[in-house]
């Protein structure tokens, strides 16, 4: 698990916590070096199993931002299991994928989806989707 | 102190030809169509804090994207005409090769998902060779350009060619 600190001064806002999900390592290190870039504490896992067991011990997550096809979890599956929690289904769920295939991202937006981002995602658009979701 | 001119001359020879190298890697590469536009992204998110993060994250492209030729290869050997195992497994490598801006691979990767969409074994099996091909070349051209990089130090990076 990587985890980088956010940046804020002592005694202004908290600064944004969110949590990657992605079993793919490469893409794990690129969206924390671009949630990184923007400011934000970043703690990235490699499994829907893991993002679940982080959620029960971190109060204080702002977003999470996962892949959509993951081994034993899916993340449309973690993201139904974070909207059925009554502790954690007001945090913003975003779903990344490679495919663009429209049904997935329907379902994904119709079960609480925040957005649905393609991959390779780009820091412009985790610029944007942060500025909406968080700010 | 005409010595010492000259050592001050020949370093700054030296300097501007590591820069020139970097440049001219960087173009290759580039046009030769190994890296796209997303390398660049990647590049463009080294700060302070990460000043080798470009670096780190073709490691780890590396790493894993040998692990997952690994499986292709165990997947076309012990699941003959299984395609959409074989399939899944490419894709996987597909997306990581996306993810680093590695276009030449990523092609060669698409063409092995369309053959397993035909059920053309024949056209699978030559196009891993090429994604294999493909990776080997990759690695080396990146290994280059980092030690380019490295030589070429902070004024190095700071003229990194744009892709």
């Amino acid at each position: 698990m990587a985890s980088r600190k956010g940046l804020g001064d002592e005694g202004s806002a908290p600064v944004p916590h969110v949590l990657a999900v992605d079993d793919s390592p490469v893409d794990r290190a690129v969206i924390a070096g671009i949630l990184r870039s923007s400011r934000f504490r970043v703690t990235a896992v490699e499994s829907g199993k893991r993002a679940l067991e982080l959620l029960g011990t971190e109060p204080n997550v702002s977003m999470i931002i996962t892949d959509y096809w993951m081994p034993e979890m899916t993340g449309y599956e973690l993201l139904k299991k974070v909207k059925e929690s009554s502790r954690l289904k007001e945090i913003p769920v975003v779903i990344m994928s490679s495919e663009n295939v429209p049904t997935r991202i329907n379902r994904c937006l119709e079960e609480g989806a925040e957005d649905f981002l393609l991959k390779p995602v780009r820091p412009a658009d985790v610029s944007r989707l942060c500025s909406r979701v968080l700010r | 102190m005409r010595n010492l001119r000259l050592n001050s001359d020949s370093r700054r020879a030296a300097r501007g030809d590591r820069a020139g190298a970097l440049i001219r890697t960087g173009r290759i590469l580039s046009r030769l169509g190994y890296l796209d536009e997303q390398f660049c992204q990647v590049e463009d998110l080294q700060d302070e804090a990460s000043p080798n993060f470009a670096e780190e994250v073709a490691t780890l492209f590396f790493k894993d994207s040998a692990r997952l030729i690994s499986n292709v290869e165990q997947a076309l050997e012990k699941y003959p005409k299984d395609f959409n195992r074989w399939d899944a497994y490419m894709q996987q490598l597909k997306g990581s090769c996306s993810s680093i801006g590695a276009s030449r691979m990523k092609s060669e990767c698409m063409s092995f998902r369309d053959y397993c969409g035909q059920g053309n074994v024949e056209g699978c099996m030559r196009s891993f060779h090429k994604v294999k091909r493909e990776h080997g070349a990759l690695r080396q051209k990146l290994e280059a350009y980092f030690q380019l990089l490295r030589q070429a130090g902070p004024a190095g990076a700071a003229t990194r060619p744009g892709m």
